[in-house]
């Protein structure tokens, strides 16, 4: 009966309304992070918008414009078209695998006409929403069975494996371990993850020898030893690290990053932007960076365990571990704490897929916060398709 | 909805873990931020600002070639040299103009310098000069302190032992032009060589090796402070080829000042144990760089040094074509062992006149006869019996028409004409006569001296389809795996056709009469057989042939005939063939079967002494 009380109030809730509810001050937090991004890649041009500073600002535009549009939708329309979303992904992801053949290489990208879509980057969307939905359909008896997490593990392998052989272990790890997160909210028993551990241990020498390719074992390789590769990967590391930690506490100065400015470091403007940042502001500035995570992380779980449905407190908590393991992985990696993975920083490094996917992802998080009042029954939705 | 508040506070303690999770993680990336910028900070200022850490790759040794015994053939010695590293010397040009105080620059080579400086990464060092001696090394080593950026540097320089005597068989190695960098920094090392023509050319990538490096501290001037890690690279592998040192210098000596090819096989494996061709020029100087005088004396020169006409050098076969024409006529059925044609100088075909070389002809012979004496009119007569098409496919069996696929680059095709090739080429159909002057293996047919190697040896080993090749082991990028055994598959000749044409080349060497019967080997065991060959460049008119034909001597060099000589020994159980071609040498049996003789009995000598791990009983 509540939960279509929650219906009334919000079918009655107005364009107007829902921005008035939107969660503003998070908006701006990332706007500022945003902002941290274009003037480092300002600097790392040699103090120009061009090549890469203004074209992350128009495409951060676009973002938050979609960001916005994705946040004031109906939560059950995503929760109603959720597997739908899911499998449109996965039949692009089987499209890039065959392309993939008649292309060279490693062919991560599908072109739409206009212009070129990565799947496997909204798969973590699709994936957060359809596990969302799947686990909003299970009471905690469901979830307790075994049997019940064979069609989840299903919709997190699938991808996966497809992703795996593009070949892209970055994205394959994000995806993997984000899921791992929404199975354990969602309280699947805990001695299941401690088995899985104990299994994952097992199997890593099998993986090495079976799934591994060669330029990723050499990445792990390297970071065991850096220096057994010091013209590649572990040359990158060892020249972030130089960059990094001769900032010190307050940096040499913006634009005056001695490192990254004379091409020590490769890829400045993408995946290695936090050392230039780390280099350039020092200990402070990165601080600074890291903090608005932190708070937009914070303000995330707290949309996340504010939700009165559970498909958006799944919704929120997968966004925002997946946005948490972007930053992680990222300054992990160029401070030498993991391997060489190619995963962007979130909001900063130039590029436009990692950004349009952040913000749907923010989206869907706001979309949360807006109808977190909105209560809906298990069986709502589940049982349409 | 009691349901759902357990369900809810389930979800919330796990979030919560979640959310401390991260913060935990959160704080590990802080501390090692605090780690690196504050405690660590003056290590990595230091390394930042004053010394940096410098990976320097490390040339791999280029492997060593050497012949069937071992001998040195081609190896590296010590080089040193003066480079520069724009990372440490700031202003380039500055630097230069010191350095050149010492080492005087060329405003070319200044240009040069500068342009690698602006193409190459900061870190690697350019070269600015090969090859210094012991004064320039110590007086640049002095000023160190004044030239930042400027290092000394020891590398290995190639060196060819005998540099004329294996040039074309080796090729030589030069530095990466722009349009060969792959992107694998190797090739951007200064000082560094890959092979640009010969057997260095075919096996680079085996010779190269793997790179190493090494990981020094360097302070602000460029000086190396220590090492700190070192990683050896792999040495190029050694290559061995199936030549016989000794015996290439001995037919480089022997073809002297002539423009000439000759090359030597080994009959039952192909496997070649000389190949010459003079002049020859010396690729030590191709390593150090020509000077322009130097590099236009070898282009003009008319014997084309620079070219390997033992295998890119076509020429028609002469009367040594006579082989392949008498087994397609066998073949065919025209002629028998018993045939016979008068001979009286020519042959009238329609309006026009076929001569034999031998003005009053030879009267009546069979065909070992014709063999022995090279009568023309006998084979004019084959050729007509037998018909291009057939003697165009006799020649293909034996090797003719097609790159045989020796390991080195720029072996040509040759041609073998036919009535459809001739279509193709030139337009008009095939003519009678045409099929007559292909019977003495004149007119449009062309083989190299390689294929006359291999024509020989295809006969004397009993009609097997020996392949050509230059090493004695199977060289890939990888690894390098002894040949294994190989037999060759029959051509499909029937024996008693090869035993006639055989028999016919031993006359020719050993018989009185023959055409060089000067040149025979008189050692019972080491006997030869042979067929001469002595092709016509020029057009003889018909206002010459009737007053008199002019000697070789009293002609311009570039219209004499060229000599040649196949032959094979020893007699009872082949083993060598060899071809020799003397380009405007005048005639095969007075020029160019003396040589071949003493090629056969040298080869004779020398290899058969040798242990020889794939010599099997044939």
């Amino acid at each position: 009966m509540l939960q279509s009380d929650g219906s009334m109030f919000q079918s009655k809730m107005s364009i107007g309304q829902k921005l008035l509810h939107l969660h503003w001050l998070f908006v701006v937090l990332l706007v500022l992070t945003a902002c941290i991004g274009f003037a480092m890649l300002y600097s790392a041009a040699g103090g120009n918008f061009d090549p890469w500073a203004s074209r992350q600002m128009v495409r951060f535009g676009i973002g938050l414009f979609a960001m916005i549009v994705v946040a004031l939708t109906d939560i059950r329309l995503w929760l109603r078209y959720a597997y739908a979303f899911y499998f449109i992904m996965l039949v692009m992801l089987v499209a890039v695998e065959v392309a993939g053949f008649v292309g060279m290489g490693a062919q991560r990208w599908i072109s739409l006409g206009i212009f070129n879509v990565q799947p496997s980057e909204f798969m973590k969307a699709a994936l957060v929403i359809a596990l969302a939905r799947y686990f909003h359909g299970g009471s905690i008896e469901d979830v307790g069975r075994v049997t019940y997490l064979f069609p989840p593990i299903l919709m997190v392998a699938a991808p996966a494996v497809l992703i795996l052989r593009q070949p892209d272990l970055g994205t394959t790890l994000m995806i993997g371990l984000a899921s791992l997160a929404m199975f354990f909210a969602a309280g699947v028993r805990m001695w299941k993850f401690v088995v899985l551990g104990v299994l994952g241990l097992i199997s890593a020498p099998v993986a090495w020898f079976t799934l591994l390719r060669d330029y990723q074992k050499q990445r792990i390789l390297t970071f065991i030893n850096p220096e057994s590769d010091t013209l590649g990967s572990g040359y990158h590391i060892i020249q972030s690290k130089i960059a990094l930690g001769s900032g010190g506490l307050f940096g040499k100065g913006f634009m005056l990053g001695t490192q990254s400015h004379l091409n020590f470091l490769p890829e400045k403007q993408t995946d290695f932007i936090f050392t230039m940042l780390a280099e350039e502001l020092g200990l402070v500035g990165g601080l600074v960076l890291i903090s608005l995570y932190v708070l937009l992380l914070a303000y995330g779980l707290a949309i996340s365990l504010s939700s009165r449905n559970h498909f958006g407190r799944l919704v929120g908590i997968g966004v925002t571990v997946t946005f948490f393991l972007y930053i992680f992985i990222n300054i992990a990696m160029v401070m030498g704490l993991i391997p060489v993975v190619g995963v962007p920083l979130p909001l900063v490094s130039y590029g436009g897929t990692a950004m349009l996917t952040i913000l749907f992802g923010f989206g869907l998080l706001l979309c949360v916060h807006i109808h977190r009042d909105v209560t809906i029954g298990r069986r709502d939705g589940g049982d349409e398709m | 909805m009691h349901r759902d508040s357990e369900r809810h506070k389930l979800f919330s303690r796990r979030a919560l873990m979640l959310g401390a999770g991260q913060g935990v993680l959160m704080s590990a990336l802080v501390g090692r931020m605090y780690y690196l910028q504050v405690i660590e900070a003056e290590r990595y200022k230091t390394l930042a600002d004053e010394n940096r850490i410098n990976f320097r790759l490390l040339a791999p040794p280029r492997g060593p070639i050497v012949d069937r015994v071992g001998a040195a053939m081609a190896d590296n010695q010590q080089n040193y040299r003066v480079v520069i590293v724009p990372e440490q010397a700031g202003d380039v040009e500055r630097t230069l103009s010191l350095l050149s105080l010492i080492v005087p620059l060329s405003a070319g080579e200044r240009r040069r310098i500068l342009r690698e400086v602006k193409r190459k990464r900061a870190f690697v060092p350019i070269t600015v000069r090969e090859n210094l001696d012991w004064s320039d090394v110590a007086r640049i080593e002095v000023n160190t302190p004044d030239l930042p950026g400027v290092l000394i540097d020891v590398g290995q320089s190639r060196h060819y032992t005998f540099g004329p005597e294996t040039a074309h068989v080796l090729g030589y190695v030069a530095a990466v032009s722009e349009k060969e960098l792959t992107g694998d920094p190797l090739l951007e090392l200064p000082g560094f060589r890959i092979g640009k023509a010969g057997v260095e050319r075919v096996y680079d990538m085996a010779l190269r090796g793997a790179g190493g490096s090494s990981q020094v501290e360097v302070n602000a001037l460029g000086r190396v402070i220590r090492e700190l890690d070192r990683q050896e690279g792999q040495p190029g592998a050694e290559v061995r080829l199936t030549v016989d040192l000794q015996l290439q210098r001995f037919v480089m000596d022997r073809l002297g000042d002539e423009s000439a090819a000759a090359v030597v096989v080994d009959v039952n494996t192909g496997e070649v144990l000389s190949l010459v061709s003079t002049p020859s020029f010396d690729p030590n100087d191709f390593n150090t760089g020509l000077s322009q005088a130097e590099w236009e004396s070898l282009v003009s020169n008319p014997k084309s040094p620079l070219t390997n006409k033992a295998i890119s050098g076509q020429y028609a076969p002469g009367s040594t074509f006579k082989m392949a024409v008498a087994l397609a006529g066998l073949e065919k059925g025209v002629i028998t062992s018993d045939t016979h044609v008068f001979c009286n100088g020519k042959i009238k075909l329609g309006n026009s006149t076929f001569h034999c070389w031998k003005h009053g002809g030879h009267g009546s012979v069979d065909l070992q006869a014709s063999l022995e004496q090279s009568c023309d009119v006998f084979f004019y007569e084959v050729a007509r019996r037998t018909g291009i098409e057939r003697i165009a496919a006799m020649a293909r069996r034996l090797g003719f028409g097609t790159p045989l696929g020796l390991d080195l680059p720029g072996e040509k095709s040759g041609l073998v004409p036919s009535n459809k090739w001739k279509k193709k080429a030139i337009g008009t159909s095939w003519q009678l006569g045409e099929t007559l002057i292909s019977g003495i293996g004149q007119g449009y047919i062309l083989t190299t001296p390689l294929q006359l190697a291999i024509m020989t040896a295809r006969l004397a080993n009993g009609g097997r389809a020996v392949i050509p090749r230059m090493t004695k082991d199977v060289v890939t990028e990888d690894e390098v795996t002894p040949y294994p055994p190989t037999q060759y598959e029959s051509l499909g000749l029937i024996p008693e056709h090869l035993a006639l044409v055989l028999g016919g080349m031993e006359r020719v060497v050993n018989s009185p009469t023959g055409t060089a019967f000067r040149s025979r080997i008189k050692e019972d065991t080491q006997r030869m057989a042979g067929k001469t060959g002595t092709v016509q460049v020029r057009r003889i008119t018909k206002a010459e042939r009737e007053t008199r034909v002019l000697k070789n001597s009293e002609l311009p060099w570039k219209e004499r005939d060229h000599a040649i000589f196949v032959g094979f020994a020893p007699l009872d159980k082949p083993r060598f063939a060899v071809s020799v071609v003397v380009e405007h040498g005048g005639g095969g049996s007075s020029t160019a079967a003396p040589i071949a003789r003493d090629i056969l009995e040298e080869v004779q000598r020398l290899v058969p002494l040798i242990p020889n791990t794939s010599d099997r009983e044939a």
